[in-house]
């Protein structure tokens, strides 16, 4: 096992293991830790693939600004430990049904032989032009669509908080 | 039998944590003497010649002193990890920041920068974004309210200013067409230094450096007369001092961008600095000039701090939001225009 | 009543020419002279009548002024001062002298260096010396007793010797300390 591997296999269980810990912990706080911290396992297992742009991006959007947000909230609101719940057997069908439909679309996926990303003559490689150029190039609607959602949604946001709209 | 090549990375990683510990250290140093000599005061003189051992006498002081948990304390992982959290994004952002151009030495051309990314500055915003956190732990976690509002505050302010610091620099990448701190020093060091090009969006970035790492004007998160020590309020010893030197390291490394960025990095407009080093003699000259800028900024940050009261918390929100944030996109787009007039790619 | 704010120019609402000048302002403090007295090397100059740790006094045939009448102690509005009063021993010398303390201590922790004891003192036994810098490693090492007062306070040259008149002083004896031109005690011939 070489270097890159071990690093894989570290990352890969470190994030696991993150998260089942983010839905196992009873304080809200410990939760978006976890979280933080799967999402730095996340960059790293990016950064295993070479795609520097992707895991900067993923720590600087996730655990710098979104995490950062929302343990702000949890502090302001100062949510305690949340009481152990009776389960729900409905929510816990649902949610055992989607996970396994997502497993065997996985499988499905997997199953299939793959067409390689990286070949000898043409090495995968996501640097900031290979992500940065499509976006701007190819796939300018959907990028523009995106973006004008977010704004809809942000525009949607203020006038929610207002408590009386003039 | 270690590689060569790691074992350069070791040495160079070395050099670097050393000499910008070491620069911190006086700059704590260089911060009392200023404000002393400001205020006609004599400043530290006692601990060696010129008082220069003072950091030194401070370490011990620190290390000696009482490690004290307070008992209200709930969640002492929080507590314990903060300051850590605070000192180490700052110490591990330097690592894109190109100190000299090459230096050749027994063979070997060793780059004068730690790891030549890409995406450099997004690695450094990324990275300083997760400082974030130390701050809002240490905040939450000493549980009591002096603390916590400090916390609020900053964590507050760093969200705000990071978008202002983010956007102000994207004009500079425009012109430079590389996100590479190291290509930005080499078109400085070729055509001319960026702060001429770009103004105001040096400005915006030093005013915003200054709100990222809580120096006064924008010192809200520990304003004394209001929250005693703000989110360090609780915290004693060696956690102090990280918190402490966390600061001032952040101060190293928003002085390194500012270099880097604005003034050239290793560049001077005249002969050897205009071109990356061929010699090592002109190698170790070049990471000079770098520590040179880098420290008359943190002469500035110190200067500023002695010279301008603080902002009200309101005042420090509408400058952010309000004044800096519209200001670089118009930045932005003056710049997109006059690239697309001048026919750049 | 309405305070008419002034109307700032545009340069004024950035603050940008105010923090400017204010820079240059702290940047020329840096070469001018310091107001700092380096302390240990360089000791304060004291004022005339400065007020520092109150001692006993000798008189100048080297003998105890105190009477031990304790109005300092009642005085000493911290009460830092406590006595012991005894009588002289039958037989000794200057019998017409009858009391001395027996201790005598003053708390340099307590004092508030206010002088009322050196202003109440019928015997002029008890004065204000120039001391300041009074420390010590425990609260006991600070309570003066009356042997390092006595050494604290030594000899003091005036005119008031309980030893010498007891009841009326002679006719022609000057009442009070005789003082130089510029207020200072001195020996009588």
């Amino acid at each position: 096992m070489n270097v890159h591997d071990t690093l894989f296999w570290f990352f890969s269980i470190a994030m696991l293991l993150s998260g089942v810990l983010v839905i196992a912990n009873r304080n809200p706080v410990n939760s978006a830790m976890c979280l933080v911290l799967l999402f730095v396992f996340m960059a790293g297992l990016f950064l295993l693939l070479d795609a520097i742009f992707l895991a900067v991006i993923q720590i600087l959007v996730y655990a710098g600004a979104v995490m950062v947000l929302f343990l702000f909230v949890l502090m302001l609101l100062d949510i305690k430990a949340s009481e152990r719940r009776r389960i729900l057997w409905l929510g816990l069908i649902g949610g055992l049904a989607v996970a396994g439909a997502f497993v065997w679309e996985l499988a499905m996926i997997l199953g299939k032989p793959l067409k390689p990303l990286a070949s000898a003559d043409k090495p995968f490689h996501a640097g900031l032009t290979d992500v940065v150029k499509p976006l701007f190039t190819k796939y300018m609607l959907p990028f523009e669509v995106t973006a004008l959602l977010l704004l809809v949604a942000m525009v949607g946001v203020v006038l929610l908080s207002k408590k009386e709209l003039r | 039998m270690i590689p060569t090549e790691l074992l350069i990375h070791i040495i160079k990683i070395a050099a670097v944590i050393g000499v910008m510990l070491t620069i911190v250290a006086y700059t704590v140093m260089l911060e009392r003497w200023l404000c002393a000599w400001m205020q006609d005061r004599v400043g530290p003189n006692r601990v060696g010649p010129f008082g220069l051992l003072q950091p030194l006498a401070d370490g011990v002081k620190f290390i000696f002193k009482e490690d004290v948990l307070p008992h209200h304390i709930q969640h002492k992982i929080y507590f314990t990890l903060a300051p850590a959290i605070t000192m180490v994004p700052a110490l591990i952002t330097i690592a894109v920041v190109p100190w000299g151009s090459y230096l050749p030495i027994f063979g070997h051309n060793i780059k004068g920068v730690l790891a030549d990314l890409d995406v450099g500055v997004l690695y450094i915003f990324a990275i300083a974004s997760l400082g974030v956190y130390g701050i809002v732990l240490a905040g939450w976690a000493s549980n009591s309210k002096y603390p916590f509002l400090g916390g609020i505050r900053s964590s507050a302010q760093m969200i705000s200013y990071e978008v202002c610091l983010g956007l102000s620099v994207v004009p500079v990448f425009m012109q430079v067409g590389a996100l590479n701190l190291s290509r930005v020093v080499e078109y400085q060091a070729a055509h001319t230094w960026l702060v001429l090009c770009q103004p105001l969006s040096f400005f915006i970035f030093m005013v915003s450096a200054f709100a990222e790492t809580n120096r006064t004007p924008f010192d809200l998160p520990e304003a004394e007369q209001e929250l005693v020590g703000g989110y360090h309020t609780e915290y004693s010893s060696m956690k102090f001092a990280m918190f402490f030197l966390g600061e001032y390291a952040n101060m190293f490394v928003a002085s390194a961008m500012m270099v880097t960025l604005f003034c050239g990095g290793w560049s001077l407009p005249f002969a050897p600095f205009n071109a990356p080093a061929t010699t090592l003699v002109a190698g170790l000259l070049h990471i000079a000039v770098f520590l040179a800028k880098v420290i008359f900024f943190l002469f500035v940050f110190v200067w500023v701090r002695w010279t301008v009261p603080r902002f009200r918390y309101d005042q420090l929100m509408a400058l952010g939001w309000k004044i800096f944030v519209p200001l670089t996109i118009v930045n932005i787009f003056i710049t997109g225009v006059v690239l697309m007039l001048m026919g750049a790619k | 009543m309405q305070v008419q704010r002034p109307k700032l120019t545009f340069l004024e609402r950035t603050y940008i020419p105010q923090i400017l000048k204010g820079m240059w302002l702290t940047i020329k403090h840096v070469p001018q002279k310091k107001f700092t007295r380096q302390y240990p090397e360089e000791k304060p100059v004291l004022f005339g009548d400065y007020r520092g740790a109150p001692t006993l006094v000798k008189d100048p045939e080297n003998r105890v002024k105190c009477v031990s009448c304790q109005l300092c102690e009642f005085v000493c509005p911290p009460k830092a001062i406590r006595i012991t009063p005894g009588f002289r021993a039958e037989g000794a010398p200057d019998e017409n002298v009858e009391k001395e303390p027996q201790e005598f201590e003053i708390d340099m922790l307590r004092c508030i260096y206010c002088g009322f004891c050196e202003e109440v003192c019928p015997e002029e036994a008890i004065y204000l010396q120039r001391d300041f810098a009074i420390a010590g490693y425990s609260r006991d090492e600070l309570k003066f007793k009356k042997q390092k007062l006595l050494e604290l306070g030594g000899v003091r040259p005036d005119s008031i010797w309980k030893w010498k008149y007891k009841g009326a002083p002679p006719p022609g004896t000057p009442i009070g300390p005789v003082r130089d031109g510029k207020g200072a005690p001195v020996a009588e011939a």
